[in-house]
């Protein structure tokens, strides 16, 4: 069965050793992470962890049952085949040799990134933005020059109705 | 109150009804072993920390509570990884009590530190590092109960050494509050009626109980479901003894070393109800070719195994005992017609499978091991408790052994753990003191436990040990001979104590058959002992187990002979 990108949003008791259960659950059985950003939510002694795997469906739904199986798991939402807004951010140095700084700084606008440090040969700058945006970007800053990125996982929540 | 958390401790113990634990001291635990001793709760001590949680195991499937365990930091923790691995595999209620280094001193190598609860979270239901004595008596209670409850495992508690001698003042606690957990008991009725459809219609139709019906205590109903519906019964290893093995309907048990009538009704049936069981590979064999033409009703209290291995027709989650409860109500107003028609030509296809390949062994001139697990079945009537070790010994007492009740076949499913036998027969003999209680062991396996002999003579336990020896690490040896050209590469154990010796060092009773015919005079002997007793019986060294699927072929595919 084809494999696809799963997002899960894991709410959990936010203390210490939980991540390593989750993160050992995926060693432990094989499961893959693509991605995983953890912080805690507005109630302290909760902690919500966004997880990107890939996967089929017979396995996600056994990833979901397992991870439920954790006596630390709360709530475990997939938000893939749900409306959810999906956030990623990534700071990327790039190189700024002086022909192409109106080049980057045009990207920076039309993709409403921001320019965070300038260096005497290098802009870092802060892109936020869904997956497809980031790719966007970063396909066309690559042929300037990318020295390093710094990215964060997928951070995502359901749309509320409307 | 003011009170340490030993002290504390020991509140909650009495609290939950704790009456004995195995258990190693060490420095750590003594202030908890100090205030052990002015309890009323007996402590059993070990010869090894694996024992200790063996045998809290033995006591928990026997007894049918929860075993507890107390050992020390660093390697009395350790020590324990094993069992309590097997306990979780086999899904045991259990809660595992380890000593810690004092909290300033974690994380930093201190003397006999080791990160314990890092290394068991894998194979424990849940686990915890006490950090603050306030938090104790919720963490023992909370333990007690994720230990016992859903699908049962064990729990284990790390108590750093202040932890246990601080003082507090001490309020009795409340009631457990976890935002997460509630195992789901009742089944949903509308999966319920789907599954009494699917039992209406079936013309070749089977149950298949696992360990899940022994732990729910639902073997009267499972019992009551087969005969209802005249539904012939087969089990995994870990259910054996959910259904009579003397009931018409017995099929025997299924899988890699299952009868032929089993294996073969799961190649031609076509609704399997399976009730407390996982699939697991010994039983499935190659997945993809598993009960091809059957629709699977799968009821059990842990959502992961359904559908994890062999994908189910109706998934039902819910509590064995309580779903077939319900299942059997159901049943009761629906009209089944005339079973006895209706279920022949099934029924008949599955005696001539029995008849032309039954269970069978030749006694000749040398002792045949399936002879002497008949003659025990035969002497004990089919009453006694029976553990194992792990190997050939094992599948033998699985298949000459007919066990007629649950919680009377004791031995290490899910993980196979040689040296499970002997401890477990000692706890199995703790909780039910008035029980015959026999290891049936192989010469290997019980060399890997066989320290666990001076805990049985120091509290004077008569469990009976029964050496089936080959002197082969014998289940090896025989993938060896069948898959492996004959090469017994490692599994040759010529040199091994003499048992009757060891079993006298000891101080227990020491008896041997070379013989077949003195294997039912052995028996009887040393049956009837009031003591600890060996009996070792020199038996066929290159004898196999039959039927034997090869690992990963599919499961009607058997080895006669
Ligand atoms: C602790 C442990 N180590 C290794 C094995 C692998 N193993 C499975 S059966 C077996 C042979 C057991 O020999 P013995 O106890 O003499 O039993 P027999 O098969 O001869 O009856 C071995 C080595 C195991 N199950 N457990
Ligand atoms: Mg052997």
């Amino acid at each position: 069965m084809a494999e696809q990108k799963y997002i899960l949003s894991i709410l959990v008791d936010n203390q210490p050793g939980v991540l390593s259960r989750i993160v050992g659950l995926f060693g432990g059985r094989g499961y893959n992470i693509e991605s995983l950003s953890v912080a805690a939510t507005i109630d302290p002694l909760v902690a919500r962890i966004t997880l990107v795997t890939m996967a089929n469906k017979p396995v996600v739904e056994q990833i979901i049952k397992q991870l439920h199986k954790l006596i630390n798991v709360i709530k475990v939402y997939e938000l893939t085949e749900a409306s959810y807004v999906q956030r990623e951010m990534a700071l990327v140095k790039v190189q700024a040799k002086p022909e192409h700084r109106a080049e980057i700084l045009r990207i920076v606008d039309i993709f409403r990134c921001k320019v965070v440090d300038v260096g005497q040969e290098h802009y870092t700058l802060e892109i936020t933005g869904d997956e497809d945006k980031m790719t966007a970007v970063l396909n066309l800053l690559k042929p300037i020059g990318i020295k390093e990125i710094a990215k964060t996982g997928i951070i995502a929540l359901f749309r509320e109705s409307k | 109150m003011k009170l340490t958390g030993a002290q504390i401790l020991m509140e909650i113990l009495k609290e939950e009804g704790v009456d004995t634990i195995f258990g190693f001291p060490g420095g750590v635990v003594i202030d908890i072993y100090d205030e052990l001793a002015k309890t009323d709760i007996k402590h059993i001590l070990v010869r090894h920390e694996q024992g200790a949680v063996h045998a809290a195991d033995g006591y928990a499937r026997a007894g049918s509570k929860v075993g507890v365990c107390l050992v020390t930091s660093g390697p009395g923790a350790t020590n324990t990884v094993t069992g309590i691995a097997c306990a979780y595999m086999d899904s045991i209620p259990m809660v595992i009590f380890t000593g810690q280094v004092p909290t300033q001193l974690i994380g930093n190598d201190a003397f006999q530190e080791v990160d314990i609860v890092g290394i068991t979270r894998p194979c424990t239901k849940h686990n915890y590092l006490v950090k603050r004595t306030e938090d104790l008596a919720g963490i023992v209670k909370e333990a007690f109960f994720i230990a016992a409850s859903g699908r049962p495992g064990p729990v284990l508690i790390d108590i750093p050494k202040d932890v246990s001698s601080t003082k507090i003042t001490y309020k009795p606690s409340k009631k457990i509050e976890l935002k997460s957990y509630s195992p789901t008991y009742n089944p949903n009725m509308k999966q319920l009626h789907k599954a009494v459809k699917l039992i209406k219609d079936a013309k070749k139709p089977i149950i298949f109980a696992g360990g899940g019906v022994v732990l729910s205590g639902g073997s009267k109903e499972l019992t009551e479901l087969a005969h209802k519906t005249r539904i012939p019964v087969t089990c995994s290893l870990m259910g054996l003894g959910v259904f009579p093995g003397t009931d018409p309907l017995w099929l025997g048990m299924v899988g890699m070393h299952g009868t032929y009538r089993a294996n073969m009704c799961t190649g031609d049936c076509d609704l399997i109800v399976a009730v407390g069981v996982r699939f697991d590979d010994r039983v499935t064999g190659k997945t993809g070719t598993f009960a091809p033409n059957a629709k699977i009703v799968h009821i059990d209290i842990d959502p992961t195994s359904i559908s994890k291995n062999i994908p189910a027709t109706v998934p039902v989650v819910g509590d064995c005992k309580i779903t077939l409860g319900h299942l059997n109500e159901l049943l009761d107003e629906e009209s089944l017609g005339d079973l006895n028609t209706k279920r022949k030509k099934w029924l008949d296809q599955i005696d001539l499978w029995k008849s032309t390949n039954p269970l069978a062994y030749k006694q000749k001139d040398i002792i045949k091991p399936q002879y002497v697990v008949e003659k025990l079945y035969e002497l004990t009537k089919g009453e006694a408790i029976i553990t194992t070790e792990v190997g050939q010994n094992q599948m033998w007492a699985a298949q000459y052994y007919h066990f007629t009740k649950p919680n009377h076949f004791i031995t290490s499913g899910g993980l196979g753990v040689m040296g499970f036998g002997l401890p477990a027969a000692i706890g199995a003999q703790l909780a039910c003191p008035d029980k015959l209680v026999v290891d049936i062991a192989g010469d290997g396996s019980i060399q890997m436990n066989i320290q666990e002999m001076a805990t049985a003579k120091q509290y004077g336990l008569p469990v009976k040990i029964v050496i089936l020896n080959n002197r082969y690490l014998g289940m090896v040896r025989q993938w060896q001979e069948l898959f492996y050209g004959k090469r017994y590469s490692g599994t040759n154990m010529e040199h091994a104590p003499d048992f009757v010796k060891l079993a006298e060092a000891y101080g227990a009773v020491g008896l041997r058959a070379v013989k077949p015919e003195e294997v039912e005079s052995v028996l009887k002997k040393g049956l009837s002992s009031p003591e600890t007793v060996i009996m070792e019986f020199v038996i066929e060294r290159e004898e196999c187990v039959y039927p034997m699927v090869p690992a990963g072929a599919p499961i009607t595919e058997m080895l006669l002979a």
